[in-house]
């Protein structure tokens, strides 16, 4: 009996535990968080909530400023602007989160590889010193213009863009969590835990599935959130510079440019995509700024 | 050091010439047909005949060799010629990089625009850098005030808020609600043949730059200011600055001299690396307020599919970046001794 009270008294602390209540005293990433996780349901549940559809052109109520019933107006064909943004914001950071997928997935596969196998560590850490030196944005303008009505004619005019967009912004992207998982894995190598699975036999497949992925989760965590960020600006900038998605099939950049051209007789029109995009791009960042400190022991233990 | 400055620069000349070959194919890989953009009514013989001229059946290497030659060799002997009026070899017969669209030479059309870009990217830059470097000082000797808070926050604001959102507000507020008779009001449309001969063209001019600059002067700062921080927040806690202290030095000489002296060193070479981003960058801030700067004739030049002006824009931004990495190396190798002998 008294073994249990004893029990009870020592509070039983698990590392993610720490790192959540050290995520959660820091006030920036909560409130991030909390922007965040709105912006998300707004996004995905708000389209069935505010039933007027993106696409529907009424005519008649075109150009109108806030109302009851247009809380973000209308833009010049009378499509309403709540119901744009709110579709908007799906594609947007559905390009976000696929993209970052696949620069995550891109970087710690490269990383990993060239810190745990020593003879692929020159070539692809050269590679990914080409990589960096590559002009992204001209590169990625270059790239859509190129291609961009190839795969629009094999996919169909949206999910062609959308695979072109996500591909191109992975592809040119994981350079950093390369590097970083790189180093990680390259201290972890010489760890005793390492030592002893190499000295019973694991295969490397396994070694690095279950000793070194584990430990280099944080990294790859504030990784992803940065990644959503450069996501969505890049998707936004490319659309802001015409080159992303079409008119009919808005996301928020496109929005903004679309925006821009009626700058000085709707000048609300460019401030709720604008506001949209810097919002989740601010609370993201906010988010991995909470998340590399709750992440870091160092910071931690105070 | 001539020595890691000759190995650096060796290591450039693969880099670069890699870099030229995958821009070279991707831009040859492209389904897109040059000769799409002529009219329907050319007959087949004949547009066989345009596409031979413009070298398209020849093999793709010889190609790439061609350009090549073209860029390393032809390019920058024209400019010789034009610059200096030094003639070497066949001047007047020797090939020019020529614009699909325009059908003048690709060099002369950056030329034309390189003047605005770099008044307008330069000056941001170094606006950047003069609000930076005192923010940075000052949030890290002060660490967890206020005024650190403030620029923790302003400069998270500075890096997540995108260039072309800053650029559209600020049009919004000091072009379209500010009446057009006040002081504050700034044209949102960059007059590039503007000149400037007295006073009040200057003043119009640094107006007309307000808002560019300050759009990406706020990005770079952001940035800069949070290097400027952590820098100083590593050499503070250091053992020669409790010296410093110790021997009675005055707390003025101890950080403007021996902590900001130490801590310049990687943030000098943050800034050259910054540099060829900012090009990237005013792409976007170029487009917002047409100014008709190098970034705007990359767009121009890819709505047209203008492949020889696109390829030499791409490649150029590519050799500023190599070019400053090298420069950022070479920097680093020069203000920290330990670094050389890697």
């Amino acid at each position: 009996m008294t073994d249990a009270t004893l029990e009870d008294d020592r509070k039983y602390r698990s590392l993610w535990g720490d790192v959540w209540r050290q995520f959660r005293s820091h006030r920036g990433a909560m409130i991030g968080s909390f922007v965040f996780i709105g912006i998300l349901l707004a996004v995905a549940i708000g389209p069935y909530l505010w039933g007027l559809d993106p696409n529907y052109a009424d005519v008649r109520n075109r150009n109108q400023g806030m109302s009851w019933a247009h809380p973000f107006g209308t833009d010049q064909l009378g499509h309403d602007m709540l119901a744009q943004v709110l579709q908007g914001g799906r594609i947007s950071i559905a390009v976000g989160l696929t993209a970052m997928a696949l620069s995550l997935f891109l970087g710690t596969f490269i990383g990993v590889l060239a810190g745990y196998f020593k003879r692929l560590d020159g070539v692809l850490m050269r590679g990914t010193d080409l990589f960096l030196a590559l002009p992204i944005l001209p590169l990625l303008l270059v790239i859509i213009m190129l291609f961009r009505d190839t795969l629009r004619g094999m996919f169909g005019p949206e999910t062609g863009i959308f695979i072109l967009i996500v591909f191109i912004i992975g592809i040119t992207s994981w350079m950093q969590t390369a590097r970083i998982v790189r180093g990680d894995v390259l201290a972890l190598k010489e760890r005793e835990f390492i030592l002893a699975a190499n000295s019973i036999g694991t295969p490397s497949k396994r070694v690095i599935s279950r000793h070194i992925m584990p430990n280099i989760l944080s990294p790859i965590m504030v990784s992803a959130t940065l990644g959503i960020a450069t996501a969505i600006i890049t998707e936004s900038s490319l659309s802001f510079l015409g080159l992303g998605f079409p008119s009919d099939f808005p996301t928020w950049g496109r929005l903004l440019f679309d925006g821009t051209q009626r700058i000085s007789q709707a000048p609300s029109r460019v401030i709720w995509p604008g506001l949209a995009i810097s919002l989740t791009v601010l609370s993201v960042n906010f988010i991995g700024d909470g998340l590399r400190d709750a992440l870091d022991p160092r910071i931690r233990g105070r | 050091m001539l020595n890691f400055t000759l190995r650096r620069l060796m290591f450039t000349i693969p880099t670069l010439l890699l870099i030229s070959f995958i821009i070279f194919l991707i831009l040859d890989l492209a389904p897109s047909d040059p000769t799409g953009n002529l009219p329907l009514t050319i007959p087949p013989e004949v547009r066989a005949l345009i596409r031979a001229s413009l070298g398209l059946d020849e093999p793709m290497w010889y190609r790439y060799l061609l350009w090549c030659k073209q860029f390393f060799i032809n390019e920058p002997l024209n400019l010789f010629n034009e610059w200096f009026g030094w003639c070497i070899g066949d001047c007047d017969g020797r090939l020019r990089m020529t614009s699909y669209l325009t059908r003048s030479p690709v060099v002369d059309l950056i030329a034309e625009r390189m003047p605005q870009t770099l008044w307008v990217v330069g000056m941001s830059y170094v606006v950047g850098i003069l609000i930076a470097l005192p923010i940075g000082v000052i949030s890290a000797y002060k660490q967890y005030s206020w005024f650190d808070q403030a620029g923790t926050f302003i400069a998270m604001i500075g890096f997540s808020v995108p260039t072309f959102f800053t650029g559209v507000l600020l049009i919004v507020v000091f072009s379209v609600w500010m009446p057009n008779d006040s002081v504050f009001w700034l044209p949102s449309v960059y007059d590039t043949t503007h000149e400037v001969t007295d006073w009040g063209s200057f003043v119009f001019q640094m107006r007309q730059m307000a808002m560019p600059v300050m759009v990406l002067a706020l990005y770079n700062a952001a940035q800069i200011s949070r290097f400027m921080r952590a820098s100083m927040l590593d050499n503070l806690s250091q053992d020669y600055v409790r010296t410093a202290r110790a021997k009675g030095l005055k707390e003025k000489t101890v950080l403007l001299v021996h902590v900001l002296r130490n801590s310049m060193i990687p943030v000098v070479t943050v800034i050259a690396l910054g540099i060829p981003q900012i090009f990237g960058g005013a792409i976007i801030t170029e487009q917002i307020f047409k100014v008709n700067g190098l970034g705007q004739l990359l767009i121009i030049g890819i709505e047209n599919s203008d492949i020889p002006l696109v390829q030499t824009l791409t490649f150029l931004f590519a050799v500023l970046i190599v070019l400053f990495n090298l420069v950022a190396d070479v920097l680093y190798g020069l203000l920290d001794p330990r670094i050389r002998y890697d």
